[in-house]
Parts: C-alpha cells; sequence; structure tokens
C-alpha cells in the first residue's frame, strides 16, 4: 500500500540543495535540482549510515559528507568508490507549493 | 574514551578491532563544530581553477628539475635538482593522492581521477587499495584495530619512524602488496575494508603496474644508465620521502588513540607558502577531518570559521615537533600516554560518544 505525504514547502529548500525529512521512523533526503524539479532518496549513505543531507548537491549529484561517495539523485545510481549500492528512490510530487512524496512500495 | 589494555594489537583482524566494535568506536559519530548550513555550502564549492593551476605548476616543476637534473648528471650539480625533483616526486604526490583521493581538489571527476592515478604511482599506493583504506581511516580516525593509516604504533619503535623518512618500510610492504595483488591474492586485513565488487580492479592494476615497473628497469638496462630509475619507480618515491613524513607524521603524531574528536587526536600546524603548495594545505588537519568535503583551498577559510571552537594550532613545522619528539620518545616505554589538547573554554571534548 502507498500513500503520498506531505514533506515541505518548495522555498524550504534552495536551488541545487538537499533537505532531510523524517517519517515513520525512517529518514529520507529531498533534493532541489538546479532546473526546478524536486526528488526524494533515502536519506543514509548506502557505504555507511551518514546522513546525505549534509552533503554537497553539484548538478544532480549528491556527495556524501564522510568519504565523498556520490550518487545520482535522479535514479539513485552509485557514481562510483567509495558507494557501490544504489539509493532507493521515491516518487515526488509538487501541489500547491508543497512537496509530497510517495511512500510504502 | 581510552582502551586500557596495552600492549595493543593494531592489527584488523585482532583483538583491538574486537573491542573497538564493542566499545562503540567502529564506524561512530564524531564531534563536529556547529556550522551554518549556508556557510558550510559555501566552502564545499567545488572549482577547477585552483587545483588547474597548481597542477600546471607541478608538472613545469618535475620538468625543470628533472631537465637540470639530467643535463647536469652525472656532475655533482645534478644533486640538488635531483633532491627538488625527489621531493616533487615522493611527497608532494602523496597530499595530489589524497585530496584527489578524495575527489575534491578539482571539481571535473576525471582531473581527480588522472592526477589521483598520476599520484598513486609515484608514491608506490595501489589507487584501488589506498581510496578505500583511507576511507576507513576517516570512518575510525586513529581508532586502534580499525584504522589501517596509523604511521606511529605504540610502543614506538623509533628505528621504524626513522626509516620512514626514506620511505624503508612503505616501499618494501608496497612491493610485497603489488607482487600478491598481481599474483590474484587479496589479503584477509584487506578484504575488511575493500568490497568484493573492487578486488578484480585491485589484481588488474598490480599486473599494469608490474609491466610499467619492469619496463622501467629494462629501459636502465637497456640504456646502461642508472638515470630512468633515478627519475621513476621506487627510487625518488624513496629518497623524495622525507618532506611528506615531515609533515605527514605532524597530523596525528604523539595525539590520543581511541577517541571520537579530532580535536583531540589530530593537529593542525600552520606551515610556509612552498610547504603548504607540496602539501596542499593538508596541515589544516583537524578541520580536513571534521569536514573532509571541504576542498584543499577553502581549508584555510574553514580554520578562520573554526577557530573559537579549536585548540591552539602549533605554530611552526618546529613547534610541532618539539611536542612530537618527546610524546613518542616517552610512548617506547608509556604508550598509553599522550599529548593532552586543551580546548578552548567552555567546550567539553566528546571523548564518552561510546558510552
Amino acid at each position: 500500500m502507498t500513500k503520498w505525504i506531505d514533506v515541505c514547502a518548495t522555498s524550504d529548500i534552495d536551488a541545487e540543495d538537499v533537505m532531510r525529512f523524517d517519517h515513520g521512523g525512517q529518514t529520507f533526503a529531498i533534493y532541489h535540482s538546479p532546473d526546478g524539479k524536486f526528488y526524494a532518496t533515502d536519506g543514509l549513505c548506502t557505504h555507511e549510515k551518514v546522513h546525505l543531507a549534509d552533503g554537497l548537491v553539484m548538478d544532480n549529484i549528491i556527495e556524501c559528507p564522510k568519504h565523498n561517495g556520490r550518487f545520482d539523485y535522479r535514479d539513485g545510481s552509485a557514481k562510483g568508490a567509495p558507494v557501490c549500492v544504489n539509493l532507493k528512490t521515491y516518487p515526488v510530487k509538487v501541489e500547491a507549493g508543497k512537496i509530497m512524496m510517495e511512500i510504502g512500495k | 574514551m581510552n582502551i586500557m589494555a596495552t600492549p595493543r594489537d593494531y592489527g584488523l583482524l585482532g583483538r583491538d578491532a574486537k573491542m573497538a566494535e564493542e566499545m562503540g568506536l567502529a564506524s561512530a559519530q564524531w564531534y563536529q563544530c556547529p556550522m551554518p548550513r549556508k556557510r558550510l555550502k559555501e566552502l564545499m564549492v567545488r572549482k577547477d581553477g585552483p587545483a588547474i593551476r597548481d597542477t600546471l605548476i607541478w608538472f613545469t616543476a618535475f620538468a625543470v628539475t628533472g631537465g637540470f637534473a639530467y643535463y647536469f648528471w652525472p656532475t655533482w650539480l645534478a644533486l640538488p635538482f635531483f633532491i627538488a625533483y625527489g621531493v616533487l616526486y615522493g611527497s608532494s604526490s602523496d597530499s595530489r593522492w589524497h585530496e584527489c583521493g578524495h575527489g575534491t581538489a578539482f571539481k571535473t571527476r576525471w582531473m581527480n581521477d588522472v592526477v589521483y592515478n598520476i599520484a598513486c604511482f609515484m608514491i608506490m599506493r595501489e589507487p584501488t587499495v589506498w581510496r578505500w583504506s583511507h576511507t576507513r581511516h576517516h570512518t575510525d580516525t586513529i581508532i586502534v584495530g580499525r584504522d589501517p593509516e596509523i604511521a606511529i604504533m605504540r610502543p614506538t619503535w623509533i628505528l621504524r619512524v626513522i626509516f620512514l623518512f626514506f620511505a624503508i618500510p612503505q616501499t618494501w610492504g608496497a612491493i610485497k602488496s603489488i607482487a600478491r595483488h598481481a599474483a590474484g591474492t587479496i589479503g584477509e586485513e584487506e578484504k575488511t575494508f575493500i568490497p568484493e565488487m573492487e578486488r578484480g580492479r585491485v589484481i588488474l592494476t598490480a599486473r599494469i603496474w608490474v609491466v610499467v615497473h619492469a619496463a622501467i628497469l629494462a629501459s636502465a638496462i637497456y640504456s646502461g644508465s642508472i638515470l630512468p630509475l633515478l627519475f621513476f619507480g621506487p627510487l625518488p618515491t624513496m629518497y623524495g620521502a622525507w618532506v611528506h613524513i615531515l609533515t605527514g607524521l605532524t597530523q596525528h603524531g604523539g595525539l590520543a588513540e581511541n577517541v571520537l574528536d579530532h580535536r583531540l587526536n589530530s593537529r593542525t600546524v600552520y606551515m610556509n607558502p612552498i610547504l603548504r603548495f607540496i602539501y596542499w594545505n593538508m596541515n589544516y588537519h583537524v578541520e580536513h577531518h571534521m569536514f573532509p568535503m571541504i576542498p584543499y583551498h577553502a581549508l584555510p577559510a574553514l580554520h578562520e570559521d573554526l577557530k573559537p571552537y579549536m585548540p591552539k594550532p602549533c605554530s611552526s613545522v618546529f613547534a610541532a615537533y618539539c611536542e612530537i619528539i618527546p610524546a613518542i620518545w616517552r610512548q617506547r616505554t608509556e604508550p598509553d600516554w599522550h599529548i593532552e589538547r586543551e580546548l578552548p573554554s567552555g567546550i567539553k571534548p566528546v571523548e564518552s560518544l561510546g558510552d
């Protein structure tokens, strides 16, 4: 069963930045891409469980703050050592200035 | 938090490795100074410009020192140029390996990778192995049994420290490691930090390196000259290592083991611009460990921002060794003793996160 949940207002995340979002005992990372789109992934790096929201967004890449591992946050793909396992991604939509993500799949 | 048992076991499969896990020191949460997200983003911004400039200077310095060394060979006038060339080859490669390994030196990924592989060859660090060992060093900095990059183990073996300046243990270790990997074997300790999917790359690179080193040796034999061996391969790594050991031992030498606060186990040292060029600002070492995603060219600014939370930096390399030498000498017989870092008033050390 899936459901859409409210995350935050679109204005809460700067362009080319990331924000942490915790819900139901899980932690997520919500991204605002340079071209104005929003994305969501699991919040912890697949390498050593560090919060990606403390990392650096460069174009479509999120870089982990601990070991500089990189993912493409649009599809969660790992972009080389030290990350080897892809991130899980979640559908996102914007309604009336609110970011919503679909969880529970 | 200190593990009170001695002698220590620095092996990654040994008693202290298990103890570190049991005590919550492995992959633990480390102290970070407060830093506004906006400022952090400013400092994290990647640029190609500074590293391209520095790399052009670097290659030019190789050409000039190497060119004059070749020109004056075999007279004594070649000696100072070989000394300078050796420092570039065997010492400045350490910081290029380090920064490009983090992927922070250049904004463009392939530039990091190219310089990383060149630097790895110069300093004889197998690229994949050392990328992963350094990852562990950042996860478990100076945690006994977890960190594979502890330079001075306790009780201190002074002769080994002296040998480090000539890269004797490092080069011997590299030769054994390359031979083992080229034969298709990954060690049990290495398996603790190199993922399975990366091991094929380790073996392939080692085999390529064996071919390249054989070619260097063959060119020396064919030309009947030692010159190829003085310019490439293990010899310049060894005769040029002393500067990177001089700077590198200041990073953690004599400080605490098994703590979760980089201010207590790492050292920031003020250095002159030439050393900082060779070392690519790694003298700001506490800052680097606390925020490893900040590029070398932004570390001086980060240092200024974090000053209120930091212990007083060492004023020079000389000042650093004034505390390091007595400390490591004492640690020959008192391995539990270490230099205590004094933090600014009102700021408590975070030694007990694992409790």
